[in-house]
C-alpha cells in the first residue's frame, strides 16, 4: 500500500511538473464525467413497502392461494392409497414365521380393498428406518462403473469400500447400495367374488427414470451378452444372482439398467421412504377398474431383513394424479398461507387506515 | 572576519556525533592529518518500492494473505478436508479461496509490477555525473553517495542533494517541491558562499571538500550539516549547512539554468522514500461489528458442530446404527480408537457447516469498499473548478466510517476560512489608514492614494509612518516572479511594463506586501542582497539584506535586519501581538493594543511590527549569535531560538496590520448542516481567542443565542482552575437537567445550547495529570462540560494539542467516532488521529490531504460527503453484512437440520457445486451491487435535510438486536425450506408418473427455494431499482437455473459422481414441486415484509416517514382504488 501511494504522488509530480504554464487542459481533464451512473443518478424505480402498496399484494396472494390450496387438498382426497406393513412384527401375522428364516421364505397376507383403484395404479415398496441418506451408504458407489465404463467395471471406486472386492474379484456393482438392493418379491392375488383367483399383472419397467435407465446407467459393451461383459467380476455378496441375471423374464433388463435396481440405486432422502416396485396397468376396456374393490392377497417372497435395525417394510398401492400421490400437507399449507396473509392483509387495513393518515400528516422536520 | 569565525566554530563544533555521515565530495579523500579518511558504505540510488521480486512473490505474498485470519481459517477448513475424509470434497472450500487468493494475488501483483516498471524507469533514467572534469552519463540507480550531480532546470533531483553551486550569480536556484509537499511555489536555495565559485566541470572538480551530516531522518524540513571545504591552507573552512542547502530528490529545479550538488542521501534514504512509510491503519467501527458478529458465528459453528457430534455418538450407541447390516464400515474405520473417531466427526461436522463464515463476504467486503470510493472521486458536486480537482480517496476502508460522525474537529485556517488574505486596514501610533477601492484583490485606477481615519500625525508620526511601510515591506520571504503564470499564489501587479507576481509561502505576506503597494510602498526585487522599494515619491531606496530570523510557530514572529544606504542597521520585526508586546519597550502600546483586539474581534487577522536599531558593534554581536548558532550540528533549533530569543527583545512598537481572511464558501451552512445531523462541531486554531471566537459567530458556530463559557487563561489567573471547572459544570449540568424537565413537558421553547471557548495554556494544565491523582478528575469535568456544549472553540493550539483533543475524546466512555479536517501541516497529527481524517487541498500545501483518508477541495464538500456519501456507504455497508450473515444462516442452517434425518453423517445436503458456487456466483452479485447503488432516500433529500444522518448515529444498523434480528429471520427460513420440502417428501411420490425422488431432488428443492428466497430478500430490500440492480438481480436467478439445467444435463466426464444427472430437471417436471416452491418462497419472505410494513406504519423512523411522503401521494389513490375493488369481488 506504501508503495502505491508513493507511485501516485510520483506520477502526480511529473504531472503538474510537465503541466507548467498550459496546465489548462490537463486541468479539464481531470474533472470527472458528468454520467448519470457515475453521479449516482441513474433514473430508477424507488419502491418503497408500505401498508399502502404491500396491501393488495396480500389479498391478492390470499385469493390466489385458497383456491388453489383447495384444489390441492381435493385431488389429494380423491387419491386412493392402500398400505400394508408385512414386517411380520406382530405374531399374528402370516409373516412372523419369515422374520428369522434363512432361506427364502413365502407368506401371503390377506386384505380387502373397500374402493375401486381407477386408472394406472402404482405398486410400492416402503421401508422405515432405513438409512439411505447415511454418508457412508450414498457415496459407496460408483458412477462410472455404472455408466458402462470398462476400466471401472474391473477397478471399482475407492468410495465403494468395504464392498469393492470380493474373493480377490471386482463387485459388479460394487459398493454398499448395490449390495443391499432390496431383494423381496410381491405379487397381488384378486379373488373374484366367485372365488376364483387371478394374479394381477406387474409391469416391470417403466419405474425408473428414463434419463436413468438410458444415459446414467449402461452395461458396459452394450446390451449383448452381459455374461461376457461381466467376465471378470463377481456378484455383490448380498445377492442371489449375478447382476446380469436380474430379470430372467426380461432379456433387456438385466445387468446395470435393470429398473428395480435403478430404482433401488436413487437414494432416498429420508430414512422412511418408498419406492416404485411396479405398475398396474389400466384395463383397456375403461369400463372396469384397474383394482375391483374385492378381495385380494398379497404374496411375499420374504428375503429382506429388516428386524435389526428395527425397520418396517411396506406395500403401498396408490393411485396418482397430476399432483402425485396422496400428500394433503401442500393443499393444506397453500389453504393456510393464503388465509394468513388475507387476515394480515385485513390487519394492515385497518392500520393504513388508523396510521397512514396520522403518517401523511405529521410534520417532517425539515 | 568568516576565518576567524570558522576557526572558533569548528573548536565549538567538536561534538562527538554517532549519528552523523562524513561525505567525500567527489570521492576524493581530505588532505593527508586532516582527519582520517574512512570510507562508508552508503545504499546505492536504487528506489524499491516493489514489494516482491520474481522469485519471492509466490511465498511473501501467500504468507501476507495468509495472515489475515478469515485466509487462514478457510486454508485450516481446506486442509482439514484434504486430510480427513470429509463429506464436502476439498474442492467446495479450496475453490472459493483459491479464487480469493488468487485475486487478491494477482491485483498485488499487478500492483507491484506496476511499481517495479515505475521504480525501473526511476533508477535507469540518466543523470550526469561531474568525473575528472567532465560530464558522465549514468542510470539513476548507480548514482553514489558524494558523486557530483549536475541537474539542469526542470529536471527532477535524483536524490537528496547539497547545493554548491548554480549558474546564477549569487549562487541561489529555484526549486518547486510539488510533488512532495504539494507546494508549486517557486523556494529559494542558497550554496554555500565558499562553494559558489565552482560553476563549472572543471572547477567543480577541483573543489576539494567533505560535508559532514546527520544520518537520514524523514522530516522533509530539517537538515542540519556542516561542509570542510580544503583550500590550499591546512585548516579547512567550515560552513553551516541546512535545509535551504539540501535539494530533495522528487523536487524539479526551476527558473535556473543548471546547478552542481554533491549526494548525499541516496536510493531508500532519501527523503522521499523515508516519508513515504505506510501509515497506521484505521479500522472502521463496522468492521468492528463485523468481526464480533463473526466471532459470534464462530461460537455457532463450533456448538453446532459439538451438539452433532454428541448427539451422533448417543444416537450411535445401538450398534445396528452405527453399522446396520447394509452398511458397514472398512476395516481400518472400525480400528480406529473412539477419541479419534470422534474427534474427526466433529472436524467433518465442522467442515460441513462452515459455509456460515463465508470466505466471500470478506471479497465483496472489499469490492465494495474499493469500487465504492469511485463515487466519492467521481462527484461532481465535489469538483472544484478553481482548483481543477475533485475528492480524493485515500483509503477505501473508512467510507461507511463517514456516516458515523459524531464529532468534527476543524482547523479554522485555510478550513473553515478561504486562507485569501485581503489586507484590510493597519495602525501606526493608533492611526488607522485603510487603502480603499480594493475589489477581490484587483486594484482600481487611482488607487495609490490611502484614506486617513484619524487626523494626521505629527511629524514624529510621520517618522514612524514611513519606517512602518518600510518594515512591512522590508520583513517577509516574499519573492518577486515576473512571469505570466505562476502557480500558487498570484496576484498580478501591473509595473507599467512587466507583470510580476509576488510568491510566498504565507498568504499574509503577500497581502501585506500589496497592501503596502497600495498604501504607495512597492517592493520590487531582492538583487544582491539588496532589497528594492520604491516610495511614495517613485524613488528606489536599497536596503541590504543582511538576516532573515525566519517565522515559526513556536515564536510566532519573524525578523529581518537590514542596512539602510546611510549605513543604518535596522531589525524589523513582525509577529503575532501576544509574541511581540511582551518585547517592547517603547511605542504607543495602549492605542494599538486597543486597535488590535477591536480588529481581532471583528475576525480579522492582526500582526504587530516593531523594529530595533543596532549599532555595528550589536549587529556583530548579532551576527556572531546567529552563526554560531546555525553552525552547531546537534540540538541547532535549540540554540538557534535561543538566540532568536536574545536578538529580538527592547522593540519600538510602529503598528498593526489586519489583515481579512474571509469564510469560505457555504462554510456558515455545512456548519449549521453538520450541527442539525447531530454532530459535534469543535474548531481547532492556532489563531488567537477574539478572532477564532469571531469566525465562529460568523460561521454559526456560535449563535446569538449561545451561552459562552470560557475556560482561558484569563479566568484560572482569577480563580484557580479547580473551582472554574467545577463552576462550569455546575452551570451545564443544570441547564441539563432542567432541560431535560423541559423536553418532558414539551416546552422546551427557551432552549439554549453553550459554546465553550479553551486555549491551549489552560488545555494542557486540565490534561495535565497532577501529582494529587485529581488530574484524571479534571479531565473527565471537563469531557463532561464539553458533552453538554454544542460547539467547543479551541484557540492557540500548538498542532499536537489537536491530536490530543481529538485523543481525549475518541478515549472517552462512549467512544465516539472522530472526524478532524484540515489543511495544513500543522493539522497532520489530527488528520492521523482522528477515525476520519479529512484534508482540504489548500494553500498551505498538500500535507494535509497527503495524510488524510479523504481529501476534498473545499470546507463546504464535507456536507456532501457525510450527509449523503456518508449516509449511503453507511446503508450500503450494513445491509451487506446483515445480509451475507444471513444468507449463509439460510444456506447452511438446513444442513444441520438435515442431520438428525441422516443419522448424523455429515451427510450433505446440497451437491458440491452447489455449495461452491451458492457464495461466488448465485447470490454474490445482486448484494454487490446493491451495496454500490442502492439509495434508500433521494440525495438532495438527504442534502436538504441533515436530521436523517441521526437516524444511523451510533452504528444503529448493526446494533446487536438488529443483528438477532436477521440471524433469526435466517433461522426461519431455513427451517421452512428445510421442513417444507420434509413434508412436501414425507413418504409419498410428487410425480405424475409415480415416480420417486432422491436425497438429491430434495436438496435441490431446498436449495432453489433459498436461491430464490435470498435473492428475493434483497430485491424486497433495494429501494433503488436501476437497470443495475434488475439485470443482476432477475440475472442471477436466470444463471442459477441456466446453470442448474447445464450441471444436470450432461454426464460430466471429469466426475466421479453424476449424481446430479437430470436431477432438476426432473424436479422443474412436477407440478407439486413448483407449486411448494411457490409456496415457500411466499412463506419465507412473509415474516419480513410483514414486520417491516407494522413498523414503518407504526412507528416510523424519520426516514420511513420521508420516504413515505414521497410515496404515498404518489400511490395513495391507486391503492385505495384497488382496495375498493378487492373488496368488493370478495363480497362477491
Amino acid at each position: 500500500m506504501m508503495a502505491s501511494s508513493y507511485n501516485a504522488k510520483e506520477e502526480d509530480g511529473h504531472h503538474s511538473g510537465s503541466v507548467g504554464p498550459g496546465g489548462a487542459g490537463a486541468v479539464k481533464s481531470r474533472k470527472p464525467d458528468n454520467t448519470a451512473f457515475k453521479q449516482q443518478r441513474l433514473p430508477a424505480w424507488q419502491p418503497i413497502l408500505t401498508a399502502g402498496t404491500v396491501l393488495p399484494a396480500f389479498f391478492v396472494i390470499g385469493l390466489i392461494f385458497i383456491p388453489i390450496g383447495i384444489g390441492l387438498f381435493v385431488t389429494s382426497n380423491n387419491i386412493k392409497e392402500f398400505e400394508i406393513d408385512y414386517t411380520g412384527m406382530d405374531p399374528d401375522s402370516p409373516c412372523n414365521m419369515c422374520i428369522n428364516s434363512t432361506t427364502p421364505c413365502r407368506c401371503s397376507i390377506p386384505f380387502t380393498l373397500e374402493q375401486p383403484f381407477e386408472n394406472n395404479v402404482f405398486m410400492y415398496y416402503g421401508l422405515s428406518n432405513f438409512y439411505q441418506n447415511h454418508r457412508r451408504y450414498v457415496k459407496s458407489r460408483d458412477d462410472s462403473q455404472l455408466n458402462g465404463d470398462k476400466s471401472s467395471l474391473l477397478y471399482p471406486s475407492k468410495e465403494c469400500e468395504p464392498y469393492r472386492t470380493r474373493n480377490g474379484l471386482p463387485v459388479a456393482p460394487c459398493g454398499a447400495i448395490a449390495n443391499s438392493l432390496f431383494n423381496d418379491t410381491l405379487e397381488l392375488i384378486y379373488y373374484y367374488p366367485n372365488k376364483s383367483s387371478m394374479s394381477i399383472p406387474l409391469v416391470k419397467t417403466g419405474i425408473a427414470w428414463w434419463t436413468d435407465t438410458h444415459v446414467k446407467f449402461r452395461n458396459p459393451g452394450g446390451n449383448n451378452n452381459l455374461t461376457a461383459a461381466f467376465k471378470g467380476t463377481t456378484k455383490p455378496e448380498n445377492w442371489q444372482n449375478p447382476v446380469y441375471e436380474l430379470d430372467p423374464t426380461n432379456p433387456e433388463n438385466n445387468g446395470f439398467v435393470n429398473e428395480d435396481f435403478i430404482v433401488w440405486m436413487r437414494t432416498a432422502a429420508l430414512p422412511t421412504f418408498r419406492k416404485l416396485y411396479r405398475i398396474i396397468q389400466k384395463k383397456k376396456d375403461n369400463l372396469t377398474p384397474t383394482l375391483p374393490p374385492g378381495n385380494y392377497t398379497l404374496e411375499i417372497t420374504y428375503n429382506y431383513p429388516v428386524i435389526s435395525f428395527d425397520g418396517h417394510k411396506r406395500m403401498i398401492l396408490s393411485t396418482i394424479s397430476w399432483m402425485g400421490g396422496k400428500n394433503p400437507f401442500l393443499g393444506i399449507a397453500y389453504i393456510t398461507v393464503g388465509s394468513v396473509c388475507f387476515f394480515l392483509g385485513v390487519v394492515l387495513l385497518i392500520i393504513h387506515h388508523k396510521f397512514g393518515n396520522r403518517n401523511n400528516n405529521a410534520d417532517i422536520p425539515n | 572576519c568568516t576565518c576567524a569565525m570558522c576557526f572558533t566554530l569548528i573548536c565549538a563544533g567538536e561534538e562527538n556525533w554517532v549519528d552523523s555521515r562524513t561525505v567525500y565530495i567527489g570521492h576524493k579523500e581530505p588532505p593527508p592529518g586532516a582527519e582520517a579518511y574512512i570510507p562508508q558504505r552508503f545504499p546505492d540510488n536504487r528506489i524499491v518500492s516493489s514489494k516482491y521480486t520474481f522469485w519471492n512473490f509466490v511465498p511473501k505474498n501467500l504468507f501476507e494473505q495468509f495472515r489475515r485470519i478469515a485466509n487462514f481459517y478457510f486454508l485450516i477448513i481446506f486442509l482439514v478436508q484434504l486430510i480427513i475424509d470429509t463429506p464436502t470434497s476439498p474442492i467446495t472450500s479450496g475453490l472459493p479461496l483459491f479464487f480469493v487468493i488468487t485475486v487478491t494475488a494477482i491485483k498485488q501483483g499487478y500492483e507491484d509490477w506496476l511499481r517495479h516498471k515505475a521504480d525501473n524507469s526511476i533508477n535507469q533514467c540518466p543523470v550526469h555525473i561531474i568525473q575528472h572534469g567532465k560530464v558522465v552519463r549514468k542510470q539513476s540507480r548507480k548514482l553514489r553517495v558524494g558523486d557530483v550531480v549536475r541537474v539542469k532546470e526542470d529536471e527532477t533531483f535524483p536524490c537528496d542533494l547539497i547545493l554548491l553551486s548554480s549558474s546564477r550569480d549569487d549562487g541561489t536556484c529555484f526549486v518547486t517541491t510539488a510533488s512532495l509537499d504539494g507546494e508549486s511555489s517557486h523556494k529559494t536555495y542558497y550554496a554555500v558562499q565558499d562553494t559558489k565559485a565552482f560553476n563549472t566541470e572543471e572547477e567543480v572538480d577541483t573543489l576539494h571538500a567533505t560535508i559532514e551530516c546527520e544520518q537520514p531522518q524523514p522530516d522533509l524540513y530539517k537538515f542540519v550539516g556542516r561542509i570542510n571545504i580544503y583550500l590550499d591552507r591546512d585548516e579547512p573552512i567550515a560552513r553551516p549547512l541546512g535545509s535551504e542547502n539540501l535539494l530533495l530528490r522528487g523536487a524539479t529545479l526551476k527558473n535556473t539554468e543548471c546547478i552542481y550538488a554533491v549526494a548525499i542521501y541516496t536510493g531508500m534514504e532519501t527523503k522521499m522514500a523515508l516519508n513515504y512509510q505506510s501509515k497506521s491503519q484505521k479500522r472502521s467501527a463496522v468492521e468492528k461489528s463485523m468481526n464480533a458478529y463473526l466471532i459470534v458465528y464462530l461460537c455457532i459453528l463450533i456448538s453446532k458442530a459439538l451438539i452433532n457430534t454428541v448427539l451422533k455418538y448417543v444416537w450411535q450407541a445401538d450398534p445396528n446404527r452405527d453399522e446396520p447390516w447394509y452398511n458397514e464400515k472398512t476395516e481400518t474405520e472400525r480400528q480406529r480408537h473412539i477419541l479419534i473417531r470422534a474427534f474427526t466427526d466433529f472436524l467433518a461436522f465442522m467442515v460441513l457447516f462452515n459455509y456460515i463464515i463465508p470466505v466471500s463476504m470478506y471479497v465483496t467486503v472489499e469490492m465494495q469498499k474499493f469500487l465504492g470510493s469511485y463515487f466519492i472521486t467521481w462527484d461532481d458536486e465535489m469538483f472544484d473548478e478553481e482548483l481543477g480537482e475533485g475528492a480524493l480517496v485515500n483509503t477505501s476502508d473508512l467510507n461507511e466510517e463517514l456516516g458515523q460522525v459524531e464529532y468534527v474537529f476543524t482547523d479554522k485556517t485555510g478550513t473553515l476560512t478561504e486562507n485569501n488574505m485581503e489586507f484590510i486596514e493597519c495602525c501606526v501610533d493608533g492611526h488607522v489608514y485603510v487603502p480603499h477601492a480594493i475589489c477581490n484583490g484587483q486594484i482600481m485606477p487611482g488607487a495609490a492614494s490611502m484614506d486617513m481615519i484619524d487626523s494626521s500625525p505629527g511629524p514624529g508620526g510621520r517618522e514612524h509612518e514611513e519606517l512602518f511601510f518600510r518594515a512591512l515591506c522590508l520583513c517577509h520571504t516574499v519573492q518577486v516572479k515576473e512571469e505570466e503564470t505562476v502557480d500558487g499564489i498570484k496576484r498580478g501587479i501591473h509595473q507599467g511594463k512587466a507583470t510580476s507576481v509576488y510568491i510566498s509561502s504565507s498568504p499574509d505576506e503577500v497581502a501585506l506586501v500589496e497592501g503596502m503597494k497600495r498604501l504607495g510602498f512597492t517592493y520590487l526585487r531582492l538583487k544582491d542582497s539588496h532589497m528594492e522599494i520604491q516610495n511614495r515619491d517613485d524613488e528606489i531606496e536599497r536596503f541590504e539584506l543582511l538576516e532573515v530570523l525566519n517565522f515559526d510557530s513556536v515564536r510566532r514572529r519573524m525578523s529581518v535586519i537590514v542596512k539602510s544606504s546611510t549605513g543604518e542597521y535596522y531589525l524589523f520585526c513582525k509577529g503575532a501581538d501576544s509574541a511581540v508586546f511582551p518585547r517592547v519597550i517603547s511605542g504607543k502600546v495602549e492605542q494599538v493594543r486597543a486597535r488590535v483586539e477591536h480588529n481581532a474581534v471583528e475576525g480579522l487577522r492582526t500582526l504587530c511590527v516593531a523594529y530595533k536599531k543596532l549599532s555595528p558593534a550589536e549587529y556583530e554581536e548579532v551576527c556572531h549569535q546567529l552563526s554560531s548558532a546555525k553552525l552547531a550540528l546537534q540540538d541547532r533549533e535549540k540554540k538557534l531560538a535561543e538566540a532568536y530569543d536574545s536578538i529580538e527583545r527592547d522593540f519600538i512598537l510602529l503598528g498593526a496590520t489586519a489583515v481579512e481572511d474571509r469564510l469560505q464558501d457555504k462554510a456558515a451552512d455545512t456548519i449549521e448542516s453538520l450541527h442539525k445531523a447531530g454532530m459535534k462541531v469543535w474548531v481547532l486554531t492556532g489563531d488567537k481567542m477574539e478572532t477564532a471566537a469571531a469566525t465562529c459567530y460568523a460561521s454559526k458556530l456560535f449563535r446569538r443565542n449561545t451561552q459562552i463559557l470560557e475556560l482561558t487563561t484569563k479566568r484560572t489567573e482569577e480563580q484557580n482552575l479547580h473551582d472554574v471547572l467545577f463552576d462550569l459544570s455546575r452551570t451545564v449540568l443544570r441547564q441539563h437537567g432542567s432541560m431535560t424537565r423541559e423536553t418532558l413537558s414539551g416546552l422546551s421553547n427557551e432552549y439554549h445550547d453553550y459554546g465553550l471557548i479553551i486555549d491551549g495554556a489552560t488545555l494542557s494544565a486540565v490534561l495535565k495529570p497532577s501529582q494529587e491523582g485529581s488530574g484524571g478528575n479534571y479531565k473527565e469535568i471537563f469531557l463532561e462540560i464539553c458533552r453538554n456544549c454544542s460547539a467547543v472553540l479551541c484557540c492557540r493550539m500548538a498542532p499536537l494539542q489537536k491530536a490530543q483533543i481529538v485523543k481525549l475524546i475518541k478515549a472517552s466512555k462512549e467512544h465516539p467516532i472522530t472526524l478532524a479536517i484540515g489543511d495544513g501541516a500543522n493539522d497532520v497529527s489530527m488528520i492521523l488521529e482522528a477515525h476520519v481524517g479529512i484534508g482540504i487541498m489548500g494553500k498551505e500545501g498538500r500535507q494535509a490531504a497527503r495524510n488524510s483518508d479523504y481529501a476534498i477541495p473545499k470546507f463546504k464538500h464535507l456536507k456532501k460527503m457525510l450527509l449523503v456519501h456518508g449516509h449511503y456507504y453507511y446503508i450500503r455497508i450494513s445491509e451487506l453484512v446483515q445480509y451475507f450473515f444471513y444468507k449463509n444462516v439460510c444456506f447452511i442452517f438446513p444442513q444441520f437440520l438435515y442431520q438428525f434425518f441422516c443419522g448424523f453423517s455429515q451427510q450433505p445436503l446440497y451437491d458440491t457445486a452447489y455449495l461452491t458456487l451458492y457464495n461466488i456466483s448465485f447470490t454474490s452479485l445482486p448484494i454487490l451491487l446493491y451495496s454500490l447503488m442502492e439509495q434508500h432516500i433521494n440525495m438532495d433529500i438527504l442534502k436538504r435535510d441533515p436530521s436523517l444522518y441521526r437516524d444511523i448515529a451510533k452504528n444503529s444498523l448493526l446494533r446487536w438486536p438488529i443483528f438477532i434480528y436477521w440471524t433469526f429471520l435466517g433461522v426461519f427460513d431455513a427451517v421452512v425450506f428445510f421442513f417444507g420440502a420434509f413434508f412436501l417428501f414425507d413418504n409419498t411420490t410428487f410425480t405424475s408418473n409415480g415416480q420417486m425422488f432422491g436425497n438429491w431432488t430434495f436438496g435441490t428443492l431446498v436449495f432453489t427455494v433459498l436461491v430464490f428466497t435470498v435473492t428475493l430478500k434483497l430485491a424486497l430490500d433495494t429501494h433503488y431499482w436501476t437497470w443495475i440492480n434488475h439485470f443482476v438481480i432477475w440475472g442471477s436467478l436466470l444463471f442459477y437455473i441456466i446453470f442448474s439445467l447445464l450441471w444436470g444435463g450432461i454426464i460430466w466426464p471429469f466426475l466421479n459422481y453424476q449424481r446430479m444427472y437430470y436431477v432438476f430437471m426432473q424436479m422443474l417436471s412436477s407440478g407439486p414441486a413448483w407449486l411448494s416452491i411457490i409456496l415457500l418462497v411466499v412463506v419465507s419472505l412473509l415474516p419480513d415484509v410483514v414486520k417491516k410494513v407494522l413498523c414503518r406504519a407504526l412507528w416510523p423512523t424519520t426516514t420511513e416517514r420521508i420516504q413515505c411522503k414521497r410515496q404515498c401521494l404518489t400511490t395513495e389513490q391507486s391503492t385505495v382504488f384497488m382496495l375498493s375493488q378487492t373488496s368488493s369481488s370478495i363480497s362477491f
